[in-house]
């Protein structure tokens, strides 16, 4: 995808000012409504699943004590897995955005929540509350538009690295819980800053989120080990805990790339967005930078009601349980401003997903320019583009850029 | 006084919870765990395994583990469990509660505090307990509806045994001297009378009731609103107390110049008196006037909210500067204008950066006109979160930051 404003046919370029204006006056209508009619039935909601979640990791640990019989090993690991997810998602990243402020519930608040990851709560809140859902999807201000690592805009420029980025994707969905971390710490910009010059806030978010791995690695991979010694399960059980938090972070990985990454998904660019983006401009951004999976309650729970990512990016301090009831009337606003309602099954989203990351590890134009009869030269161009400097790949990608674009007139 | 320190301890720990912007745990336990002299090796012990079962639970805490268990724990947030709810006349109930076993007790006359979860939403008020301590360790208090009243409605017709409720220890300093002096004065109005039956329950149950010349004056709206009337009545008829009632709808209400007609020796009764503010203010003067002591028991006085389109208030912080603010600007701009550093993110009301801690007075959300109040001494002792980027005064306002 390009950023819209590059786009040859902008998907909003039928919208006046005053739609955009109806449009955010529409949503907020929407938005009270759910603010109207909020109570004791979605505090009641989120008591029962921090309960659930609660009583079912407890339980899952306590059949690993016992875990060196495969029945205990099984059953106790899908139940921890299961338990870490709601945790993250369903609990942890909605209480985190102030979803559930409002009950004034000092154990269930925004500014006390810490969750069952390696990334410190203060880490996430500022790069996923205060940046990615400002800066959604801008170009070069939203890092949640390939976290440092990928491209997966035509508008990010091409490095050599980036041909290592399915595995580089990888590897983070398999560690996702550090991947956070480091992320939110910004820990590539901010280690290659000599250390007597790095700021006082870093080495401060450095040691707290140090003391947080500490402190999780030692739960899941000393103590719970330690306390099913009795019953010679010390290995077992820490394999257990290792893959459930294996199967917490490529769950989540998945689940969070489908929410921008999905092939039609829109970029912004930074100087297209006034300074002072309006709450209509806000929310339009937000409704075309955003994707949904389509699929069951059960799967909404599971991923957190990310599933529901446009009503989320729409409304971010709304009950979760709230989005699939308001989903309906967000989809009728689509329809009535001819607008794209992003939402496809599970599969589909993640496949499109991993095909944008396989698509843009390439240079732009690269992979619709290639056929197998001149195979063997693109190759030779994308080698020189890996070797060269920044000036000569520039130069390939512009050339790579215009051949492109001649195939596409030809055809 | 050991129990009073508890409580306040215990209320430090709340509003550490409530304030902090991230939750590391909690150091081994309340104080008590290491109260009397026990053994070292036994304290060693117990203290390692707590360290191990927090290293276990992390990043939740034991409590709230426990809680998921066992709510009414000792060492738990204070809490209690509705027993039976008792209505008292048509807008009156008693709610008897079975309090967490960290309960540590009450004089007759204190109040407690109460937070209750009303529409999802943990609202704090307080209330006089109308018990002294019984023998079932549950406690009461009795509440009046008032019009428009959330949490009085609620308590009074919607709750339901078997609810739980948060806790704060008892309060307050409207309790009787010991000894109990001879000659009493209690002057009492509407919900007034609640701090009261508290104490003459306490001194009447005991086997043999307390032989005293007590005068209660009460003032109802009308015969059948007097809370626990029949009671009172019941101890004039015994003869342990000269009950007068003032009926507004019979008698008009109390005059307190008239007083001295009604309580000839009001010289030489100690008073105590707790009713609406004007009748508080009328005694307060008149016993002034003449050297006579007093005490008052003075429910919440009202916060004072400007409507909207009709300014702001004053911003008062926690190390005592001052910003005056209209009613249209985002406190947190109207801060920041004045010099002051404030937490802050997307400046757009959905990232939850620059919460802050309002500890009293009125805010309206600039993009609903909805409206938050916070009462110190209610509302929970953190104050109420708000956030300062789409709040602007309704009011004089108290905020926890400094900076």
């Amino acid at each position: 995808m390009t950023a819209i404003t590059k786009k040859p046919e902008n998907p909003t370029a039928h919208l006046t000012p005053e739609d955009v204006e109806q449009l955010g006056y529409e949503l907020d209508r929407i938005r009270q409504d759910v603010l109207d009619s909020r109570g004791e039935r979605d505090a009641a909601y989120i008591r029962r699943v921090v309960t659930v979640q609660r009583r079912l990791e407890l339980g899952s640990r306590a059949v690993l004590l016992f875990s060196s019989l495969p029945p205990a090993w099984v059953l106790g690991t899908v139940g921890l897995s299961v338990a870490k997810i709601l945790e993250n998602m369903e609990i942890g990243h909605n209480v985190m955005h102030g979803q559930w402020d409002w009950m004034r519930d000092p154990k269930i608040h925004s500014t006390t929540w810490e969750w069952d990851n390696a990334s410190t709560a203060d880490g996430w809140k500022h790069s996923h509350n205060e940046v990615h859902h400002t800066y959604t999807n801008i170009v070069g201000k939203d890092n949640d538009l390939g976290y440092g690592i990928m491209r997966v805009d035509e508008d990010q420029r091409w490095h050599p690295m980036h041909l290592g980025q399915p595995l580089w994707n990888f590897l983070n969905a398999c560690f996702f819980e550090y991947g956070i971390a480091a992320y939110d710490l910004e820990l590539g910009r901010n280690l290659s800053v000599p250390k007597e010059k790095r700021s006082e806030e870093f080495a401060t978010n450095l040691r707290k989120t140090l003391h947080k791995i500490r402190r999780q690695a030692t739960k899941d991979y000393v103590v719970h080990p330690a306390l099913s010694l009795p019953t010679g399960s010390f290995l077992s059980t820490l394999a257990a805990n290792f893959t459930a938090n294996l199967v917490r972070n490529l769950w989540s990985h998945s689940v969070i790339m489908c929410g921008h990454f999905p092939e039609g998904v829109e970029t912004f660019e930074r100087k297209a967005i006034p300074a002072n983006e309006t709450r209509g401009e806000w929310y339009l951004r937000q409704m075309l930078g955003s994707a949904n999976i389509s699929g069951s309650k059960a799967m909404h729970l599971m991923t957190g009601n990310l599933s529901h990512q446009i009503e989320h990016h729409l409304f971010p301090d709304l009950p979760s349980n709230r989005y699939a009831e308001v989903a309906p009337r967000v989809q009728a606003l689509f329809e009535k401003y001819d607008l794209n309602y992003h939402s496809a099954p599970l599969v589909a989203q993640v496949g499109s997903a991993w095909h944008r990351v396989v698509r843009l590890s390439l240079p732009n134009g690269w992979l619709a320019t290639t056929k197998p009869s001149n195979l063997p030269q693109q190759t030779a161009v994308l080698w020189k583009m890996v070797r060269g400097g920044s000036k000569v790949r520039r130069a390939a990608q512009a050339r790579l850029e215009q051949q492109a674009r001649r195939q596409a007139a030809a055809a | 006084m050991k129990d009073r320190f508890t409580s306040h301890s215990h209320d430090l720990i709340l509003s550490d919870q409530q304030t902090r912007t991230m939750s590391i745990a909690l150091p081994s336990g309340p104080a008590r765990v290491t109260r009397g002299a026990a053994p070292t090796s036994r304290i060693g012990l117990r203290q390692r395994l707590r360290r191990v079962a927090e290293a276990a639970v992390t990043p939740l805490e034991i409590e709230d583990v426990l809680d998921v268990f066992s709510p009414l724990r000792r060492g738990a947030e204070l809490r209690g469990r509705i027993v039976e709810v008792r209505p008292e006349t048509a807008e009156a109930a008693t709610l008897v509660i079975k309090p967490g076993k960290d309960w540590a007790g009450h004089e007759p006359g204190q109040y407690v505090r109460v937070g209750v979860d009303v529409d999802g939403v943990r609202l704090w008020r307080t209330y006089s307990l109308t018990h002294g301590p019984r023998a079932d360790r549950c406690i009461s208090i009795t509440v009046k509806a008032i019009p428009d009243g959330v949490v009085s409605g609620y308590l009074v017709h919607r709750a339901r045994p078997g609810q739980m409720i948060q806790l704060g220890q008892a309060q307050g300093d409207f309790v009787l001297p010991q000894p109990v002096p001879d000659k009493l004065l209690l002057v009492t109005a509407g919900s007034g009378i609640t701090p009261v039956i508290g104490m003459l329950r306490n001194l009447f149950s005991r086997a043999t009731p307390a032989d005293l010349d007590i005068v209660l004056l009460h003032s109802a709206l009308t015969r059948d609103s007097v809370i626990f009337g029949p009671e009172l009545r019941g101890y004039a008829a015994r003869g342990l107390l000269r009950l007068v009632e003032l009926h507004s709808d019979v008698h008009g209400r109390l005059d307190v110049a008239d007083l001295d007609q009604v309580v000839p020796d009001v010289a030489d009764r100690l008073t105590y008196a707790c009713g609406p503010v004007g009748l508080l203010d009328a005694l307060a003067t008149h016993h002034e006037e003449r050297g006579l002591p007093l005490h008052l028991e003075r429910f919440r006085p009202a916060t004072i909210v400007v409507p909207e389109g009709e300014g702001g208030g004053t911003l008062t912080f926690a190390d005592g500067g001052t910003v005056e603010a209209d009613g249209t600007t985002p406190i947190l701009d109207a801060a920041e204008g004045a010099g002051r550093i404030m937490p802050s993110g997307c400046r757009m009301g959905i990232c939850m950066g620059c919460v802050l801690p309002l500890k009293e007075g009125a805010v309206r959300d600039l993009r609903n006109g909805a409206l938050t109040v916070a009462v110190p001494g209610e509302t929970g002792p953190g104050g109420v979160p708000i956030q300062t980027c789409i709040s602007a005064a309704a009011g004089a306002c108290s905020i926890d930051h400094a900076g």
